[in-house]
């Protein structure tokens, strides 16, 4: 049995439809990673699944229990941690893992297992107010009410967001070991790289999933030729590339540009290209895909 | 109710922590039963007046130093002309103009009638009328020492055979007409009321604004868990405030107690009830601290204006009076004053208390219906 089971979801607010048939299964004791960018319909999704909103058409389940029906139950097995910190600001960290501990009728201490190294690392601070805590810190707190119940399945909603990159690569640390005790993990958000991360991860885009499955398949479904160049002159290449009929898409991706070629052109010509427009040091190799790439890509299609 | 016990602890805890709820609880009321009870007095006092005086007679100088004894007046001028004191009137300067027309003396001896003029500043309502038949008693109290004292051989046989009806006061529960008294019971409940339900107006809108009720809300805490774990904290601040209250009523103006301060406190936890069942529909339907803030001044404004707390709802146009009875300062306020003044007892003050019960219960189904809307 799947831990969440999605069937033609469909939600709109006024004229602007969030979620467009959409439909997908997490497994049980999965990580799965809802990727797409800001204004996919990923917090409408967990909304749904959380059973904060109703969704205009379909249906939902968590563990079985369907999200409109039997919303009562599946509060009380799922922890949810909000795109937008929502924790009690002047109440300290302490207070507020003890406050949603008994809301849960459960005590810090007989789940601290469970949040031991999450919770660790914020009892130095643990009488300091959560409005006081930095941006890691808070998502650490975050995490540590989500799971004081010992939940079956977590929601995470971009729980990396305006988190620095020591403290979201620990957070993705953390998960993998929560994972490891059984627990399913949903998880969203729109930075490609943490895709990766995820068991499988689904790609959604204005309300449609582009694709669902694990990243390396993803990324080896994508057949097309992929280069990652760069030049001196990184924005003149860029600007020139883009000009070129060979070229499908050019995107900068940091310090190189990767380039998806049609068919017909040689690594050597491209090259021969770029050296008749008076580059210099020119770098110029043939690539695997990235999950950025593939989305892009599916993007364009659609 | 461990969780109940809980939420209730977490609610103290917050209120506790916000530095501008804990002096608006506490020093603000004090402060404004003081500043409004000694403020809002209906008492005339400090009546501007212009005498244009005629007359450079006898008569017309003692009437004026009589005037003048009277702590009500401030003889601002003594204009020569009437062109003059109309002037002065013109510009807002007098409340009052009295004039004392020439041979007011000499016509008073011939046994005519001596005819003096009052011009009264209608603008100020209150001043003006009250002002007005203050001075125009103290005139009257002049005719008539001037009468039977100056000259008794000229009204002999004029005065005797006119039979006159004495009239003689006594203020009940307020023996001698102090306004404090009538004021600081009636101020302590308006600021228990109104605290208490911008608190809780603001209270929901602000989890909201924040968004703490996104996370409260997938836990499996119970509505009336929830909005309970709202009402009790502020149900006990509505008690505090009116025990600080009393207590500075008492001490401060020295409010006679005569009837049963159980009474008093038994009203006030059916009027918090109305109270906050309002607050929480306002915090319901609002999205913004701000809105909430506004729609609740809409109502106080209304409530208090209309409560019979400074104008006597008795002298309200009928359709007003009406409004006055959905209306919780009112009651409030007529609870207050009946039983620490005239000593009411329950059965006396029960109409209040089954309205009020009513709108309890009306505002707080408006209040849970709201809430599901939302959520």
């Amino acid at each position: 049995m799947s831990a969440v089971k999605i069937e033609n979801i469909s939600k709109s607010f006024d004229t602007v439809l969030a979620l467009a048939q959409v439909s997908f299964d997490v497994l049980k004791g999965e990580l799965f990673g809802l990727i797409g960018p800001d204004g996919a319909g990923k917090t409408t999704m967990f909304k749904i699944l959380t059973t904060l909103l109703m969704p205009d058409q379909g249906k939902a389940y968590v563990e079985g229990f369907h999200t409109v029906k039997d919303y009562k139950k599946i509060r009380r097995i799922i922890g949810y941690m909000p795109g937008k910190f929502s924790l009690y600001q002047d109440l300290t960290v302490e207070e507020n893992l003890n406050f949603f501990a008994t809301i849960f009728n459960t005590s810090i201490k007989e789940n601290y297992h469970l949040i031991a190294d999450i919770y660790g690392q914020l009892e130095p601070f643990k009488k300091r107010r959560a409005g006081n805590l930095s941006g890691g810190m808070k998502q650490k707190l975050a995490l540590s009410c989500a799971l004081i119940h010992e939940p079956k399945v977590l929601f995470l909603d971009e729980p990396t967001t305006g988190v620095d990159a020591v403290s979201r690569a620990e957070f993705w640390e953390m998960l993998g070991r929560l994972k490891a005790k059984g627990i399913t993990i949903v998880v969203s958000t729109p930075y490609m790289d943490e895709a990766s991360l995820c068991e499988r991860i689904a790609l959604i885009q204005t309300g449609k999933i582009l694709s669902i499955d694990t990243p390396e398949h993803i990324t080896n479904a994508y057949h097309k030729p992929l280069y990652a160049v760069r030049s001196d002159d990184f924005f003149r290449l860029m600007k020139e590339l883009r000009g070129q009929h060979f070229a499908e898409r050019v995107e900068p991706f940091g310090e190189y540009l990767h380039l998806t070629t049609k068919d017909q052109i040689t690594e050597h010509e491209i090259h021969q290209y770029i050296q008749s427009q008076g580059h210099s040091t020119i770098e110029l190799s043939a690539i695997e895909a990235t999950i950025e790439d593939v989305f892009l890509d599916l993007m364009q299609a659609n | 109710m461990y969780r109940l016990f809980h939420i209730v602890q977490k609610e103290f805890i917050q209120i506790a922590r916000n530095k501008a709820i804990l002096p608006l609880m506490t020093v603000v009321p004090i402060v404004q039963l003081i500043v409004l009870t000694f403020a809002a007095n209906n008492e005339v006092k400090n009546v501007q007046l212009a005498i244009v005086n005629h007359d450079q007679s006898t008569y017309a100088r003692q009437l004026i130093q009589k005037i003048q004894v009277s702590d009500r007046f401030i003889l601002v001028s003594t204009p020569r002309s009437s062109k003059e004191a109309d002037a002065l009137m013109q510009g807002g300067e007098v409340d009052i103009v009295l004039t004392i027309p020439p041979k007011f003396e000499k016509r008073f001896y011939q046994l005519k009638s001596g005819k003096i003029q009052l011009l009264v500043n209608a603008i100020n309502g209150q001043q003006a009328t009250v002002g007005a038949s203050y001075l125009s008693s103290i005139i009257q109290s002049f005719n008539k020492e001037i009468r039977s004292d100056a000259a008794p051989q000229l009204f002999v046989q004029k005065v005797n055979p006119i039979p006159r009806i004495e009239t003689t006061n006594s203020y009940w529960y307020n023996q001698d007409l102090d306004y404090k008294y009538f004021m600081a019971p009636g101020i302590m409940g308006e600021l228990v009321t109104i605290l208490v339900m911008l608190l809780t107006a603001m209270n929901i809108v602000r989890e909201r604004e924040i968004g703490t009720i996104e996370q409260i809300n997938v836990t499996p805490i119970k509505k009336w868990q929830f909005i309970l774990g709202k009402m009790i904290p502020f149900l006990i601040i509505g008690f505090v405030l009116l025990t600080i209250g009393l207590t500075a009523g008492k001490l401060i103006f020295d409010v006679p107690f005569r009837g049963n301060l159980g009474i008093i406190f038994a009203y006030c936890l059916v009027n918090l009830m109305a109270v906050l069942g309002l607050g929480l529909f306002i915090s319901n339907l609002s999205n913004t601290q701000q809105q909430a803030m506004f729609t609740t001044f809409f109502f106080v404004i209304i409530f208090i204006l209309m409560s019979g707390l400074f104008t006597p709802i008795e002298s309200m146009p009928k359709w007003a009076q009406y409004l006055t009875i959905p209306n919780p300062i009112a009651h409030f306020v007529n609870v207050m004053r009946s039983v620490l003044l005239k000593g009411s007892g329950f059965s006396d003050v029960w109409f209040n208390f089954w309205v009020t019960g009513i709108l309890a219960i009306i505002f707080n189904t408006l209040a849970v219906w709201s809430y599901r809307k939302v959520s």
